[in-house]
């Protein structure tokens, strides 16, 4: 305890190989999903996904939230599984080229406009792909921030006026995974009871234990942080500093709709910065009380901005090849004619942003995860069942 | 350091007070171990010294509670985080975070420590509780007793001057156990904090109790030295036990005093006769069982036989494949291997036959019940096994428990809600039952009835195995033993010539009258005579 008055005058300094702040790595996967919303070219979301899938593996560390990444990639290509079935089953013919037909059903009066089978065309199919192809990658931007920030990491940096909005996320990530543990160990013992039941009434006799169960979590959980000391720093309410937020908030928001939908840039412009002005006040004001403190707080580097700003850069470039009437067929080939789409220097560019935090940051350190032991490895594998 | 004066806390809907005119004193530095059968009030006296009795858990509280000299009536449970420090029973449900690093500093975080002081008392706590190793490894993939472990050190660093500690054993192995007492010890002698412990498996922790509170359950306490209060109260550690038969004004606390006290006292008894050899047909038959998670394989060819009339005990650690095995055996966990039951295997007959052949209790019995009162369990159980109305009401009378008919099967006490579930597995009247962990949280009276009731299973031909943690138990229950680590069964033999023959295993009573094989203090007073 010697010397803590003298220690705590110190500022750490962020070493310089800091891990890069979560909020980059959001900001990095957010631009790119931004990028990937403003085009269809196959070629080039394909390029973006492996570069976002390589940064993920490289830059990863071992922790089980990094592992999240698989879980995504198998739902980016279930969803273009499932776009490209419909499309063959139900259709919506355009285009000539009709790869093979199915035999078509007739359907009532009252559902006309939808078509059964029929003719699968060439344009039809590779209009859906490249749409599907679009969802796929934004998923597995979402899927690449999870993995490479922690969002409990990531919500340990809010501001501290939404602290507690973000404790009830974190309560929330701690309690669900427990609530599908104690689901299935409560499913596995219906049997031993000779269960037979299915449907919804199993399901009743499920959920009666597990809300059981969830309901003593929480209080154990909150009696936990209750005892460890939670709120004590909360402090009273700032008077005016949740209307004034509400009301900034609402200015800041007709400001970017006016902004995005009429001429009136100027006013709108004004709207969008007063309201933004008066929304980062409150959150200040009412956050001012909080006497949290963090331990290793995220340190926001120029790596950091290195990361945050190749994602927005990435966005940039390709919004920007679909703004020009001159380069908006590259971004967006057409699908009927069909034409090979293209891959011109700017979307080599855009990959490249993509790609940019890998030179920009040093690979994790070594977090020392030893291999897991056996027995908890099996209660993992087994997905809570007895250990 | 902690004053109750005449405090009495009653909760809504309660016919009588948990505590009574509570007025005793803790000195500095102690380690005070609470005892008292379930239902005694012993959370709530834990509870009532940070005021998480009565601001969580309402109720009302009279009379003062102080710690260090401060009210707990004036105090939020919060505002005394760095003066009292609470574990509660299972330490997962207490964890926010998910690395063991920032668990241990969640506590300073709020109370607003400077980011370099808690780092540096982070660094102190990981190494005073020998956890520094797993610093970055992810909570969920700790074993029990590391769990444990880092649950006191997230306390801990909060740097509280009494640790409160909840049942912080009652779900380990003997030696995950034996890492988180000694932990505590140290603790008490080289930090010099004031730790109280509510306990129901007493055998290992009491010698290093200074004192003791014993709540006999009528809602009065009484405080004293460990000996003494052990020597009149209804809790009844093998030792204790011991010093009654041998007529002891105080209970020795450790192996050592009690052998050193036999020998002084010239005590000789003679060693029980050999048991008869376990024969019979075989119940259940298993050959080459193996179960596999993924590249894992947590049982690996294990031969079985389970004998009609015998009780099997399972020891081992945690991990260890005891949980698998059992589900296995019942067909409810996909198995390689053979296994038969009068001729038919389990695994291939749907849930309702299954449970027949082979019925399991598992360890957290509650999972089976849903339904709003026991009446309505007891009707459901008949209707599943097929058997005759009011069947499973006769087996509650028969087990010797009274379950009153409209109380909600949640609101019971551990050991009822064990029994209920006993119960309602035993309607099926299968002629092989698997218990799995049944004294997780029983006192030493629960523990003493379920003992009765699978002798009396035996003695009707049922043939019974049970897995637990508890060495004086399975002393106590059960014929047969075996040993398994890593999946497979290390060592199958009688009770009495396995568990003397174990240094880790031996219950205290084969400690203290070593060489002579006695188990339980059953076998010590049969000796005498």
């Amino acid at each position: 305890m010697e010397g803590q008055e003298l220690l705590t005058r110190t500022q750490p300094k962020p070493a310089p190989s800091a891990p890069v702040h979560p909020w980059a790595w959001w900001c990095w996967a957010i631009g790119i999903g931004l990028a990937v919303s403003g085009t269809t070219n196959p070629l080039l979301l394909v390029l973006i996904a492996m570069a976002v899938i390589l940064v993920v593996m490289i830059r990863r560390t071992a922790a089980p939230w990094a592992r999240s990444v698989r879980a995504y990639l198998l739902l980016a290509l279930f969803v273009v599984g499932m776009r490209v079935f419909f499309q063959i089953l139900i259709g919506g013919g355009t285009g000539e080229t009709v790869l093979f037909s199915l035999p078509e059903m007739p359907l009532p009066d009252w559902a006309a406009g939808i078509r059964l089978g029929g003719a699968v065309t060439a344009e039809g199919l590779v209009y859906t792909l490249y749409s599907a192809l679009r969802l796929a990658v934004m998923l597995l931007c979402v899927g690449a921030a999870n993995a490479l920030a922690n969002p409990r990491q990531a919500l340990k940096s809010v501001p501290a006026a939404l602290y507690e909005a973000s404790v009830a996320v974190v309560i929330a990530l701690t309690v669900a995974p427990q609530l599908i543990e104690s689901a299935q160990r409560v499913r596995r013992a219906r049997r031993l009871r000779g269960d037979g039941v299915r449907g919804l009434r199993a399901l009743g006799r499920i959920a009666l234990p597990v809300l059981a169960d969830a309901i003593e979590r929480s209080m154990a959980l909150a009696a936990g942080m209750e005892a460890r000391g939670f709120g004590r720093t909360r402090g009273e309410p700032v008077p005016g500093a949740l209307p004034l937020m509400i009301v900034s908030s609402m200015v800041a928001l007709l400001g970017a709709f006016l902004l995005l939908s009429t001429a009136f840039w100027e006013a709108a412009t004004a709207a969008l910065v007063l309201g933004a002005a008066g929304t980062g006040w409150g959150l200040r004001r009412a956050g001012r009380n909080l006497r949290v403190s963090a331990y290793r707080p995220h340190p926001w580097t120029w790596r950091s901005t290195g990361v945050a700003l190749s994602g927005l850069l990435t966005a940039a470039v390709v919004l920007g090849l679909g703004w020009f009437d001159t380069t908006y067929d590259s971004v967006f080939p057409s699908t009927d004619p069909l034409v090979w789409p293209e891959l011109t220097v700017p979307m080599l560019l855009a990959v490249a942003c993509c790609l940019a935090p890998l030179p920009l940051t040093v690979p994790p350190r070594f977090r020392g995860v030893e291999a897991s032991r056996a027995d908890t490895r099996v209660r993992a594998l087994r997905g809570g069942a007895p250990a | 350091m902690i004053a109750w004066q005449d405090v009495t806390v009653t909760y809504p809907d309660a016919d009588r007070p948990t505590l009574r005119g509570v007025t005793l004193e803790i000195p500095d530095g102690d380690l005070c171990l609470v005892v008292g059968p379930t239902g005694s009030g012993k959370s709530t006296l834990l509870g009532s010294i940070n005021g998480l009795v009565p601001h969580f858990t309402g109720g009302t509280l009279s009379g003062r509670v102080t710690v260090a000299g401060r009210d707990t009536a004036g105090h939020l449970p919060r505002e005394l985080a760095e003066l009292v420090g609470y574990v509660g029973q299972d330490p997962l449900r207490g964890f926010v975070t998910d690395t063991v690093e920032d668990e241990v500093a969640y506590g300073m975080e709020q109370l607003g420590v400077a980011p370099v002081a808690m780092r540096k008392r982070v660094e102190e706590t990981l190494d005073l509780m020998g956890i520094a190793e797993l610093r970055r490894r992810p909570l969920v993939e700790l074993s029990g007793g590391q769990q444990q472990r880092v649950a006191i050190a997230a306390v801990l660093a909060a740097q509280p001057r009494v640790l409160v500690l909840d049942e912080p054993t009652s779900a380990l192995d003997p030696t995950a156990a034996q890492d988180v007492l000694s932990a505590i010890a140290t603790l008490v002698h080289e930090v010099g904090l004031t730790v109280v412990l509510a306990e129901h498996r007493l055998e290992r922790v009491m010698q290093a109790a200074d004192s003791m509170i014993w709540l006999p359950g009528d809602g009065s306490a009484e405080y004293g030295p460990p000996g003494e209060i052990l020597g009149r109260a209804s809790v009844t550690p093998p030792l204790a036990a011991l010093a009654h038969t041998l007529d002891w004004a105080t209970v020795p606390l450790s192996v050592r005093e009690a052998r050193r006290r036999v020998q002084a006292s010239g005590v000789t008894i003679s060693a029980p006769s050999a048991p008869a050899p376990i024969s019979g047909p075989a119940a259940l038959s298993a050959r080459d069982v193996e179960v596999r998670y993924g590249p894992i394989s947590a049982v690996r060819g294990v031969d079985l036989d389970l004998h009609a009339g015998s009780v099997t005990a399972l020891l081992g650690r945690n991990g260890a494949g005891k949980s698998s095995l059992l589900w296995a055996l019942q067909g409810a966990l996909t198995s390689a291997g053979t296994i038969t039951v009068g001729s038919q295997d389990p695994r291939r007959l749907g849930a309702a036959e299954a449970r027949r052949l082979v019925t399991l209790v598992p360890q957290t019995a509650a999972d089976l019940l849903y339904l709003p009162t026991v009446a309505a369990e007891c009707a459901q159980a008949d209707a599943e096994s097929g058997a005759e109305p009011g069947t499973t009401r006769d087996l509650i009378a028969r087990l010797g428990l009274d379950l009153p008919s409209e109380r909600d099967p949640r609101d019971l006490s551990e050991g009822q809600r064990l029994g209920l579930v006993l119960a309602i597995q035993l309607a099926a009247r299968a002629p092989v039952l698997l218990l799995d962990e049944p004294t997780r949280g029983l006192d030493y009276a629960a523990k003493a009835q379920l003992h009765q009731i699978l002798d009396a299973l035996a003695d009707d031909g049922v043939a019974v195995a049970l897995s637990t943690h508890d060495v004086e138990f399975a002393a106590l229950a059960s014929r047969r033993l075996l040993l398994m680590a890593d999946g497979e069964v290390i060592a199958d033999g009688n009770t009495a010539e396995l568990l003397t023959s174990s240094p880790a295993y031996a219950p205290q009573m084969a400690k203290v009258f070593a060489p002579v094989p006695v188990l339980t203090p059953a076998d010590v007073e049969r000796g005498l005579r």
